[in-house]
C-alpha cells in the first residue's frame, strides 16, 4: 500500500516542480516511400506518417489524463529524408519538408524531425540537394525540424559538409530573420548523432531502427533543484546520491508512460532518453541546480565539474528504472530554453567558450546561442568544427544550433518564443578562421575508432 | 483498475461526505481513505476501484474537477499505477 507521504511528494513534484513527460516521439520508417516521381513519393510518406501516427496525440493526452502527468510534447521522427528522397528524380527537396509538414498538422503533433543527412564520411547527390534545401525548407514550413550529421568517431569529420553548414545556417537566418531566426531553431548539426533520439530539433529515425517505435524523453530539472535544497552544504558524493534517487523517480514515471503508450498504439518500445530538459519556466533551470550546488552563477569556475556531476548522476540515476535507455540521456543546456542559462549570459559569466567547455561533459552540445548577425559563415563553420573534434574524440554525441542575429549585435537579444525561449545574442570571436574552413577535405577518424 | 484521488482546500463540513456521494453515482468503490489536516489545509488521500466504473476516466476526472471547484478544493484522480512506479523497485 502506498503511503500518504509519497503520493503527496508525487503530486507536489508535477504542480510546483514542473515534473513532466517531456515528449512522446514516434519514430516512423520511411524507407518504403521511396519512389521516382517526388510527388509519389510525397503521397506516400503522407499517408504512412498519417496512418500511423493517427492516434499518437489523442493517445498522449488519454496518458497525460489517466496519469495525471503532463506530456509536453507529441512528436513524430522520421527516416533522414535524403535516403528517402534519393530515388526521385528533383533538385529540391523542400517539396518533402512541405508534405512532412502537412502531415505534422494532419496528426497534431507539433514536431516533425527527419529533415536529415548523415554525411559524416562523405557527401551523395542526394546529401547535397536536401542540405541545399534546408533554408528554404525551414522558413516555408512551420515543423519541420532538420539534422545533420557531418562527423563521428568512427569515420572523423566531413570539413566540406561542415563548410556548407556555416552558409546554410546563415541562410536559414536570413529567411526567418522577421521571426526571430526561428528556421535555425530547428536546425542541429551533429557529430555522432543518436538514431534514437526522441528531442528535437535532432530527432530522426535511424535506418537501424524498426518500422514504428516509441521513445520517450523524461525531464525533471526542477525537481532535481528541489531534492537538492535539501542537502544545502553536504559533500558532492552525497549530492550526486540524491541526484540518483530523483533521477531514478523521474525516469521510472517515464518507463511507465513509454510503456503504456507503446501499448496503447501497438507500437514497439524504443527507449527512455533520461534527460534533464529544461523550459524557460522559474523553477525548471539546469543552471539553477548547478547554482544550488554552490556556485554563485553558471559559467564560473566550477561549472564544468558541477555539470559533469550532474550529468553523470543523471544516468546512473535513470539506468536501472528503464528497460531500454537511448538517446541523448543527460543534462541539456540550451542556452535561450533556460531561465537561468540566460541570466548568466545576460550577465556576461556564461560566455560561448564556457559552454564548449560544458559541452565536453553535458548530453549534447552548443545549444540555441544567439550569435552577432555580422558572424561570417566560416565563423560558424569554425564553431560547428570545434563542436564536431569534441564528440569525435570523446565518443559522445555533440551538436550545435546556433541562431545568427540577423541585423543585432551582443547586447540586444531575440525572441523566439515559447519553450524555445529568449536568446541574448553572445559574442564570438572577431579573428578569422576562413583560411582553416576554405581547406575543406575530412578530419581522419582518431586512433581510438579503431577498436576491431 | 486502481486509481488515488487526492483533494486538497480548506476544510468544511461534508467534503468526504460530498466526494464519496459522487463516486458512488458512477459505481466507483473507495478502498481506502486517509486525512489529515496540514497547516491548517484538508488533505485527503483515497484509495478506489474503478473496475465498476459507469463512465470513462476522463469524464470521471472532469466531473471531480467540477465538484472541486463548486466546493472550493482541489479533486484528483490518477491511476495508482504512477505512484508505484515512482517509489516502489
Amino acid at each position: 500500500m502506498l503511503n500518504q507521504k509519497d503520493i503527496l511528494s508525487t503530486i507536489e513534484m508535477i504542480e510546483q516542480q514542473h515534473l513532466d513527460v517531456r515528449t512522446i516521439t514516434m519514430g516512423i520508417s520511411l524507407l518504403s516511400c521511396a519512389d521516382e516521381n517526388p510527388d509519389a513519393a510525397c503521397q506516400k510518406i503522407y499517408d504512412k506518417i498519417c496512418r500511423y501516427a493517427e492516434n499518437l496525440v489523442k493517445t498522449g493526452c488519454d496518458i497525460e489524463t489517466e496519469f495525471g502527468i503532463p506530456i509536453v510534447n507529441k512528436r513524430i521522427s522520421v527516416t533522414p529524408i535524403s535516403l528517402v528522397a534519393a530515388a526521385s528524380k528533383t533538385d529540391n527537396y523542400s517539396c518533402f519538408a512541405k508534405t512532412l509538414d502537412r502531415a505534422a498538422k494532419t496528426c497534431g503533433v507539433n514536431f516533425i524531425g527527419g529533415f536529415s543527412a548523415l554525411v559524416q564520411k562523405g557527401l551523395t547527390e542526394a546529401d547535397i540537394k536536401l542540405i541545399n534545401s534546408i533554408p528554404e525548407a525551414l522558413s516555408e514550413t512551420e515543423l519541420v525540424c532538420s539534422s545533420v550529421n557531418v562527423g563521428s568517431t568512427k569515420a572523423g569529420i566531413d570539413m566540406n559538409a561542415v563548410k556548407m553548414m556555416g552558409r546554410i545556417i546563415k541562410d536559414t537566418a536570413e529567411l526567418s530573420a522577421k521571426k526571430g531566426s526561428f528556421g535555425c531553431a530547428k536546425l542541429v548539426v551533429f557529430c555522432n548523432a543518436v538514431e534514437d533520439n526522441p528531442f528535437m530539433a535532432g530527432a530522426f529515425h535511424g535506418i537501424g531502427e524498426a518500422e514504428k517505435v516509441i521513445n520517450v524523453g523524461v525531464s525533471g530539472p526542477g525537481v532535481v533543484h528541489e531534492a537538492l535544497k535539501a542537502v544545502k552544504g553536504a559533500p558532492l558524493d552525497v549530492v550526486a546520491e540524491t541526484i540518483k534517487k530523483t533521477a531514478f523517480r523521474v525516469t521510472r514515471m517515464g518507463q511507465l508512460v513509454a510503456k503504456e503508450a507503446s501499448k496503447r498504439l501497438d507500437t514497439e518500445f524504443g527507449i527512455v532518453d533520461l534527460s534533464l530538459a529544461p523550459t524557460p519556466a522559474i523553477g525548471d533551470s539546469v543552471a539553477r541546480i548547478l547554482e544550488e550546488m554552490g556556485l554563485e552563477e553558471c559559467g564560473t569556475h566550477g561549472t564544468t565539474a558541477a555539470l559533469a556531476m550532474l550529468n553523470d548522476a543523471v544516468k546512473k540515476g535513470g539506468i536501472m528504472a528503464s528497460s531500454s535507455v537511448g538517446g541523448l540521456s543527460g543534462a541539456f543546456i540550451p542556452v535561450s530554453e533556460d531561465e537561468g542559462m540566460i541570466a548568466a549570459a545576460q550577465s556576461g559569466t556564461l560566455t560561448i567558450d564556457k559552454l564548449e567547455a560544458m559541452t565536453c561533459v553535458c548530453s549534447v552540445g552548443l545549444d540555441m546561442i544567439a550569435v552577432p548577425g555580422d558572424t561570417s559563415a566560416e565563423t560558424i563553420s569554425a564553431i560547428i568544427a570545434d563542436e564536431a573534434a569534441i564528440g569525435m574524440i570523446n565518443n559522445k554525441t555533440t551538436a550545435v544550433r546556433v541562431l545568427p542575429a540577423v541585423g543585432k549585435d551582443v547586447g540586444d537579444s531575440i525572441d523566439i518564443g515559447g519553450l524555445l525561449g529568449k536568446a541574448p545574442v553572445m559574442p564570438v570571436h572577431k579573428q578569422s578562421s576562413a583560411e582553416f574552413i576554405k581547406r575543406g577535405g575530412r578530419i581522419p577518424a582518431p586512433i581510438h575508432s579503431l577498436r576491431n | 483498475m486502481k486509481a488515488i484521488i487526492t483533494v486538497f482546500g480548506k476544510d468544511r463540513v461534508g467534503i468526504i461526505a460530498g466526494v464519496c456521494v459522487k463516486l458512488a453515482e458512477f459505481g466507483v468503490n473507495v478502498l481506502d481513505i486517509s486525512q489529515t489536516i496540514m497547516q491548517g489545509n484538508f488533505t485527503m488521500v483515497m484509495m478506489v476501484d474503478c473496475s465498476g466504473m459507469t463512465v470513462d476516466f476522463g469524464a470521471l476526472s472532469k466531473e471531480l474537477d467540477a465538484l472541486g471547484q463548486s466546493m472550493e478544493l482541489s479533486i484528483k484522480i490518477q491511476r495508482s499505477e504512477i505512484f508505484d512506479a515512482m517509489h516502489e523497485i
